[in-house]
């Protein structure tokens, strides 16, 4: 249910999971909640919902299990912005085939990195030394008549 | 969340994979063991009906390709039945839609299997 005209913005919404493939499923769903507070269609909720998997699946693959990723949507009034958060990783960009993934593995994560950027309107990194890695993620509104 | 797999001979040494759910990083291994089960046991034709999932993503594309690539290294091939526009989507901007054969029907797939 889309009820975006009695939407208050910005909202944001917050979520940390174990860094384990059982735990996507809510990430992408929180995302598609958040989403649909917004004026999006259907389709570009599940574009949402699908940049956001790839985001975590790319950090479980990097990251060892006992971390954790974490997730912050933000509704705006002209976009979405998406922040998938990568503890365990320092310096090295989501999906570029780390030297723990096998070729096949690499191919497949760069398939997503390359969902990614095709679904959502901007994506960036922000690498911490310390921190570890935010992959930002945009969705814009189309503008209201 | 889950995915069902159902495997099911169709005829001669052609089999249908169906899946039913959602097909991500948690759940394709599930599919990928079964498409290996069969190609381990020599079955190179398949059709996989995908008009009950509905999400999948990389991970799942990963498995089809893994599942194609075995099979053709036989003279196999994979066909898929893919009615849901969002999954659609995500084989045409992968590009992935020129290498499977892409049917609406599983008559039409199963027709289509050299």
């Amino acid at each position: 249910m889309n009820q975006a005209a009695e939407r208050v913005v910005p909202e944001l919404v917050e979520l940390r999971v174990p860094c384990r493939p059982e735990w996507v499923a809510l990430a992408r769903l929180a995302a598609a909640t958040v989403a649909n507070r917004l004026n999006i269609t259907l389709e570009e909720i599940e574009d949402v919902k699908l940049a956001v998997a790839e985001a975590c699946t790319a950090v479980i693959q990097h990251s060892g299990h006992g971390a954790f990723i974490e997730l912050t949507c933000e509704a705006l009034s002209d976009a979405l912005r998406v922040r998938v958060h990568d503890s365990g990783r320092h310096g090295t960009p989501a999906g570029d085939g780390g030297p723990a993934m096998s070729f096949d593995e690499a191919r497949v994560a760069g398939l997503g990195i390359f969902l990614i950027r095709t679904l959502m309107d901007e994506v960036s990194y922000d690498v911490h030394p310390q921190l570890g890695t935010d992959l930002l993620m945009i969705k814009r509104l189309a503008p209201t008549p | 969340m889950d995915i069902k797999v159902t495997v099911r001979q169709a005829h001669g040494d052609c089999y249908v994979v169906d899946l039913s759910g959602e097909i991500d990083v948690y759940t394709s291994p599930k599919v990928k063991e079964a498409i290996g089960e069969l190609i381990d046991r020599g079955v190179y034709h398949l059709v996989i009906n995908l008009e009950k999932v509905r999400y999948i993503d990389s991970t799942g594309l990963g498995v089809l390709i893994g599942g194609l690539k075995r099979v053709r290294e036989h003279g196999g091939s994979v066909n898929l039945v893919c009615t849901n526009p969002q999954i659609k989507k995500i084989f045409d901007i992968t590009g992935l839609v020129k290498i499977f054969g892409m049917f609406e029907s599983e008559d039409a797939a199963m027709k289509a299997l050299v």
